[in-house]
């Protein structure tokens, strides 16, 4: 398998606070990478950076063979359209329904006129439907968004980007604001979207456990630097408390079924 | 006294605030030699001629299709004015909005036009343009219309800001442009709080109007200023009374709408 997204020293400056430093990683066709790390370690600042929702300071990314700094802004649209974005609150427009919410993912294909009359074409509806249709939400296809369930609005998220048939799909928090059972819902749809479809996943965690359970990778953040990369199995409970700077018996988390605090 | 006690400074500094506003209210009146003692006096005098002359007789509604035919004048451009300025003030609030701006650049000046705009009242437009276009319907119409812009750019900023930034956020992320961005994220989230918006300076256009019909001798504000200096008390108290009914009833009416669309 070869590299589908190759990140070479990337750094991001906030004025002068450096969110990012020298941050290196790649990630595989296919695979499922979570990254983990305390609130404000950059987490968010690196998920945005692939896509160029934030502009990164210093470095390299490559997707997919192509250069994403270098992009002009035409170019940019369409690499966007190859790479599906999750949101922690779903980033829906609330008021439309849920199949028009889900249709926006098929905007970046559209020249301004069409996308502007929001002309379809029925291959699109169809794929549509039938996303909707395979993440349980046939159903509540013509309601309207607020009147969904935290878990149903982030379904609707995950059809948006689904839609737009990605190569990476990245996803911020896409759990943070929902209970147990709708998290693991939301996580079984993901890694079954990456198992079945092929598409990549890289997901931004709060939940060292969730995180171990899913990922085929684990990639620890603190403070801006990647203090972690590998398999979850060889990730210790030392080497959670380095990327959470805490001490022994600080943190609240699941090691392989014993909940307790590790 | 203990070095520092909060409550005594508090209660302190109240005392002072008290001392200098009396001493401001005594100067004033010292100045303008005004009798607080004499001013009380006359007040029963005052609704004693209000309630003998201040009301409309058998005369005076003879004169009411007249008064009428103002007033409709006078709410018609009131409605025109601000449904104008809304069309110029909601692409103004495109590129001021730190949602959706273009640019920097743009979006300061867009804000700083708008803030110029609101910050000269009615009156005073009405009195710059008095010069332009003399007393005519066209001065009054325009200073309604500066001002709704100026207003309701404001307005629409911060709706925009607030209700479409995630939405709009996810839709960037798919790749879509700036025109189907704003068709399918800032109209249909933003809508019903800018129509509440253009509802409500209707209102204040319409209490503005009246005023700015006396500086500019059109609408009801004239009929008003005409039959008060012809010493016609009757017909004066009807044209306050039907203003009051109007904006009463156009107030009743877009609470109903805005019930209807929020």
């Amino acid at each position: 398998m070869t590299a589908l997204l190759e990140i070479r020293e990337l750094s991001k400056f906030y004025g002068n606070v450096e969110a990012l430093k020298d941050v290196s990683f790649s990630v595989r066709r296919g695979e499922f990478v979570s990254i983990i790390g305390p609130s404000g370690a950059g987490k968010s600042t690196l998920l945005r950076c692939v896509n160029r929702m934030v502009e990164a300071s210093r470095g390299e990314i490559i997707f997919d063979g192509i250069r994403v700094l270098e992009l002009g802004r035409k170019e940019l649209r369409k690499l966007r359209t190859r790479i599906g974005m999750i949101f922690q609150h779903y980033n829906l427009v609330n008021r439309l329904t849920v199949i028009e919410n889900v249709l926006h993912g098929r905007l970046g294909y559209k020249s301004a006129i069409a996308g502007a009359l929001g002309l379809f074409r029925e291959e699109e509806k169809a794929q549509a439907i039938g996303i909707l249709e395979k993440l349980g939400l046939k159903d509540q296809m013509y309601k309207r968004s607020d009147q969904l369930s935290g878990g149903q609005k982030q379904r609707v998220g995950i059809a948006r980007a689904l839609v737009q048939n990605p190569k990476l799909l990245l996803c911020d928090e896409p759990i943070a604001s929902l209970d147990p059972n709708a998290s693991r819902i939301i996580m079984d749809h993901l890694k079954d979207i990456s198992v079945t479809m092929g598409i990549t996943v890289l997901v931004n965690l709060h939940q060292v456990e969730v995180a171990l359970k899913y990922s085929d990778r684990v990639i620890g953040v603190s403070s801006g630097r990647i203090v972690y990369d590998g398999p979850p199995k060889e990730l210790t409970a030392e080497q959670i408390h380095r990327i959470y700077g805490t001490d022994e018996g600080g943190l609240i988390t699941d090691m392989g079924g014993r909940y307790a605090a590790v | 006294m203990p070095p520092y006690d909060p409550i005594v400074r508090k209660r302190a500094a109240a005392i002072g605030f008290l001392l200098i506003l009396a001493a401001l209210a005594a100067a004033a009146m010292a100045i303008t030699e005004f009798s607080v003692t004499r001013g009380l006096a006359s007040v029963p005098k005052a609704v004693l001629w209000g309630f003998s002359n201040f009301y409309p007789d058998q005369a005076a509604l003879e004169k009411l299709p007249d008064i009428l035919d103002k007033l409709l004048d006078t709410v018609l451009m009131s409605v025109a004015a601000a449904t104008v300025a809304s069309v110029f003030a909601f692409v103004f609030a495109l590129f001021g909005s730190r949602t959706t701006m273009a640019s920097g650049m743009f979006a300061r000046l867009a804000r700083g036009v708008a803030t110029l705009f609101r910050n000269i009242d009615v009156a005073a437009w009405a009195m710059i343009l008095l010069f332009s276009f003399g007393q005519s319907d066209l001065t009054g119409y325009f200073a309604l219309f500066f001002f709704s812009f100026g207003f309701l750019t404001r307005a629409f900023i911060e709706t925009i800001d607030e209700v479409s930034g995630s939405s709009v956020e996810a839709l960037r992320a798919t790749g879509a442009g700036f025109v189907p961005i704003v068709v399918h994220s800032v109209i249909p989230s933003a809508l019903p709080l800018m129509l509440s918006w253009l509802l409500f300076t209707i209102e204040t256009n319409i209490r503005s109007a009246t005023l700015v019909g006396i500086l500019t001798g059109t609408g009801i504000g004239f009929a008003f200023n005409l039959y008060y200096k012809s010493l016609n008390y009757h017909a004066a108290s009807l044209v306050v009374l039907v203003i009051v009914a109007a904006i009463l009833l156009i107030e009743a009416v877009s609470n109903h709408v805005r019930r209807v669309i929020l």
